[in-house]
């Protein structure tokens, strides 16, 4: 008797897979749904209005969330800036530094913050900077959002250059080319795919991060997680519900844009080797 | 190189916002307790600037400032016990006689406190009580007992929430049991500790911050709360009543104290005269919906106020005591059973 | 070696004379305002709690001691097993344990399907999976809080369908954290297990099936223990991160749930004000951690031969 099965065909996964769907959108869903609420209370229905939408702008607290906002913008992109450019250092140096003692351990080192629960970072942090008498602002923040972000951009950028042969800086310092030649020249670009979701990865994560930052912010200095976390607390309000449908819409972006970057990379590789395959 | 002109513009754009210099003050409050209106009328006043962090409870005031705060904020606002600890710590600043110059504003009874003779440190900004509301939605029975807290009635089992403030807390629950607080007596203690747990078991949460939004959400039918902030709950729609019990309640007073290391001391000195004239103290009066501290602020208050329910206790009601401060090794008792009651 | 797509070396040498320069900034950001703080952190943990948060510099047990044993309310009773805290640490890790569970009854069957579509369907698919996480973690559990809570949209929908009578009491409980931990760390669960299927060689599933086995044993007997590297990622990095966390049980728990990271937290911030307890409980946890990763690491170096 012949297979009468397809063996990647079982029963109830679409199923499951919808439902995955349905649970992780419906609460953002709901929320989307209720920001267009006219009515101040939560639960009863007064018709549909873009008022909230207006006053997360211009309304009484739009002042303190749009610096909450402009903060966590300006942290992210710094942290992920210099996260990006250290990591991309650091992965240089433990894929093409050949083999040295202590290598596992310096992986280890590098991947820490990630393996380190986010509250002891965060408690460990506070009492680190309180013994040095480090003045606690957004520079402790963003000091802060430099270490948890390294491991996160290095490790998109290390799987990538894990992915590039070897052969092409070695013809690049065939030609006499020194090593800050062939890594601007060569490496560089190839790895550009990469490098760009680490920073992506970095960014995001650095503008997401609520316990660490609440834990190290300065007196007056809000990101926003922090903000929408104070003002949560007291009651979903409408305001805040606009506020998510945003930065929801914000996040389709981002993650489009990451997409459309990635896609681009893979067809670069995909030329790049095809160049090659041609070469034998 | 694409990173070098992002890097150059942040920090470019960082550092205008750094640039913003001019006069500031910062401001460490409780949450919802000042409208925003009246810190923008002191800005346009004024020209100082000001930010604002908020605290949940006056625990965690103390631990914030312990944890390295302290120096970065120029005024707090803990309550009366709370005042007299931080003294006791350390953490406040003196202001000189005749730097206040509105200080004459206080009412006479509050001119001197047990909790900061001389008012050296602190002024007046809202006094009130700590009690519970009930929904009576669900529950139509008795609710001016402490029963209702500790000892609940089954429909109210599982339906209640608690504030998340230790002092208010424990001088209720010794409320409640008959005994002094900060009590030393070690069978005194060990009740109060077996009834916490035992009522925590009816408990559905612990929060101040969503103490009125469970109320009106009906989350719970019975929360701990605050006489201004239940009449805030019912203004949005809760159907509850403020309780007053014949075992007693707690009754506060908040205050605003001058922080030792205070970065923009000439400021907050400003601030605490601002908060002093009848007219503002009058704002924060009708927003928090509680009792304040200064002469003259009757006519600007709103009408509805002087009759609310939640700012005139009824007849036979029991004391309305202040929270007392424990020397250290009852304080170390009450930790350990605030810890083992909230884990 | 690792290989590239045309079978050249990846890993090489050609930087190793300045990979000391490379590595450093990295080494020492890392080294300095991570490790060190940790190494602070163990430090604190044996040391005096000052009354009303802080640290005097004395050496102690006393922090690991609170953890274990209790010595009655007034601290000179005869040690007994401290069962409280014990139980905090067992209460996370069987949420955290519950959390792993769901994710992974829902995430496998997800990720198979995904990676089981076409080409594009798949992008597709992998897409709608992350914009959701890419949302503000704070505002997906808030979201989930406003969504089960006794007067929120779930309840309401029920009632008026009338498949229930009153609320269900959802908010407040252990499974309202479990459904707030499983909704934070779900792609976690999912992605791993994608890359791991991408690799399966389906031809292997053709064979068995050719050979007349029935499906569910194919699944169970060949494509699981081939993949189980992927489930075991999935599951890792969905139960490390419920351990230690903190807004799943504050926003969506009340008062029974307290958890790990909340205790924690209440020793800095809220009314506890024991800071060398809560080194302590910090220090408990990251070792538990480790354990796992490590457990982890080895069984991944001895599977690649």
């Amino acid at each position: 008797m012949r297979k009468a099965f397809n063996v990647k065909h079982y029963n109830g996964f679409f199923f499951i897979a919808c439902l995955c769907l349905f649970i992780l959108y419906s609460p953002l869903l709901i929320v989307m749904i209720y920001s267009f609420n006219d009515s101040l209370s939560i639960t009863r229905w007064g018709g549909v209005s873009l008022r909230w939408y207006y006053e997360v702008f211009y309304g009484l607290e739009s002042e303190k969330f749009k610096l909450a906002a402009w903060n966590s913008l300006i942290i992210a992109l710094m942290a992920a800036t210099i996260a990006t450019i250290v990591a991309t250092a650091a992965s240089i140096g433990m894929i093409r530094g050949g083999q040295f003692r202590g290598k596992s351990a310096s992986f280890g080192l590098i991947l820490l913050p990630i393996m380190v629960p986010e509250i002891v970072t965060a408690v460990a942090t506070l009492i680190f900077f309180s013994a040095i008498s480090f003045k606690l602002g957004i520079l402790s923040i963003l000091v802060a959002h430099i270490v948890f972000c390294i491991p996160f951009a290095y490790l998109p950028i290390s799987a990538r250059l894990q992915g590039i042969e070897a052969s092409y800086e070695e013809a690049a310092q065939d030609l006499y080319a020194n090593r800050w030649k062939t890594f601007k020249h060569v490496l560089m670009p190839i790895m550009g795919p990469g490098i760009i979701s680490g920073f992506l990865l970095s960014f995001i994560i650095s503008l997401d991060d609520f316990i660490i930052t609440n834990f190290v912010k300065g007196a007056g200095v809000e990101t926003l997680p922090t903000a929408i976390f104070g003002a949560v607390k007291q009651g979903i309000k409408p305001n805040i519900m606009a506020l998510s449908t945003l930065l929801l819409l914000f996040s389709i972006f981002l993650v489009t844009l990451s997409y459309v970057i990635g896609k681009k990379g893979e067809d670069l590789k995909t030329k790049n080797n095809k160049g090659e395959k041609h070469e034998v | 190189m694409k990173f070098k002109t992002i890097v150059v513009s942040a920090i470019f754009a960082l550092s205008i916002n750094v640039a913003n210099a001019g006069e500031k003050l910062s401001l460490y409050h409780w949450f919802e307790y000042i409208p925003q209106e009246l810190l923008d009328k002191f800005e346009s006043e004024t020209g100082i600037d000001v930010t604002m962090d908020t605290y949940d409870s006056n625990e965690s005031l103390l631990a914030a400032l312990k944890a390295g705060k302290l120096g970065s904020y120029d005024l707090a606002v803990p309550g009366d016990y709370m005042v007299e600890i931080l003294a006791g710590e350390g953490m406040l600043d003196t202001i000189g006689d005749g730097e206040l110059k509105n200080k004459s504003n206080i009412e006479s009874q509050w001119l001197d406190a047990s909790f900061d003779r001389g008012r050296k440190h602190s002024i007046p900004y809202q006094w009130g009580s700590t009690s519970f509301s009930v929904n009576r939605d669900v529950y139509k029975g008795n609710i001016n007992t402490t029963d209702i807290i500790f000892n609940p009635p089954d429909e109210l089992k599982g339906k209640i929430n608690v504030l998340d403030s230790q002092g208010e807390v424990m001088a209720l629950a010794s409320l409640h049991l008959g005994i002094p607080q900060c009590s030393n007596d070690r069978d005194q203690l060990k009740a109060l500790d077996s009834l916490l747990q035992s009522a925590k078991t009816h408990w559905a949460s612990f929060g101040s911050d969503i103490a009125k939004d469970v109320l009106v959400s009906g989350d719970v039918a019975v929360g701990m709360i605050w006489n201004g902030f239940s009449s805030k709950a019912r203004e949005e729609g809760a159907n509850i009543e403020y309780s007053y019990p014949d075992q007693g309640y707690v009754v506060w007073m908040d205050n605003v104290v001058l922080l030792k290391d205070a970065p923009n001391r000439k400021n907050a000195l400003i601030f605490m005269d601002f908060i002093l004239e009848p007219e503002n103290a009058a704002a924060v009066t009708n927003y928090a919906q509680y009792n304040a501290g200064v002469k003259g602020v009757t006519k600007f208050l709103e009408p509805a106020l002087a009759v609310m329910p939640e700012n005139n206790p009824r007849d036979g009601a029991g004391a309305g005591v202040f929270v007392a401060v424990c020397e250290q090794s009852t304080q170390e008792v009450y930790d350990q059973m605030w810890t083992r009651l909230r884990s | 070696m690792a290989t590239g797509v045309g079978g050249g070396r990846t890993i090489s040498s050609t930087f190793s004379p300045v990979k000391i320069w490379l590595l450093l900034p990295s080494w020492l950001i890392i080294g300095f305002f991570l490790a060190l703080p940790v190494l602070l952190m163990l430090v604190y943990s044996f040391l005096t709690k000052e009354f009303r948060g802080g640290v005097i510099w004395e050496p102690t047990l006393a922090a690991y001691d609170q953890f274990i044993f209790d010595r009655g309310l007034f601290g000179d009773d005869p040690p007994q097993i401290e069962w409280k805290y014990i139980s905090i640490f067992i209460r996370s890790i069987l949420q955290a344990t519950g959390a792993t569970i769901l994710c992974l009854l829902i995430g496998f069957p997800t990720a198979f399907f995904i990676a089981t579509r076409v080409d594009n369907n798949k992008i597709i698919w992998l897409l709608l999976l992350t914009v959701p996480y890419w949302v503000n973690l704070l505002i997906r559990t808030v979201s989930m809080k406003f969504l089960i809570r006794d007067s929120g949209p779930l309840n309401e929908i029920l009632i008026t369908l009338g498949l229930i009578d009153t609320p269900l009491k959802l908010i407040n409980t252990n499974l309202a954290v479990q459904l707030g931990l499983f909704y934070s760390y779900l792609p976690f669960m999912v992605l791993p297990i994608y890359a791991a299927l991408e690799r399966y060689n389906f031809t292997f599933s053709e064979a068995a099936s050719d050979l007349y086995a029935p499906k569910w044993t194919i699944l169970f007997q060949i494509l699981i223990p081939i993949i189980k590297p992927g489930i075991i990622a999935g599951c890792i990095l969905v139960f490390v991160p419920s351990l230690g966390a903190f807004l799943a049980p504050d926003l969506l728990g009340g008062a029974k749930t307290f958890m790990i990271g909340s205790l924690i937290e209440d020793q800095f911030k809220g009314n506890a004000g024991n800071w060398p307890f809560g080194a302590a409980a910090s220090m408990i946890l990251l070792s538990m951690v480790m354990i796992v990763l490590i457990y982890y690491a080895r069984a991944q170096s001895k599977e690649q031969i």
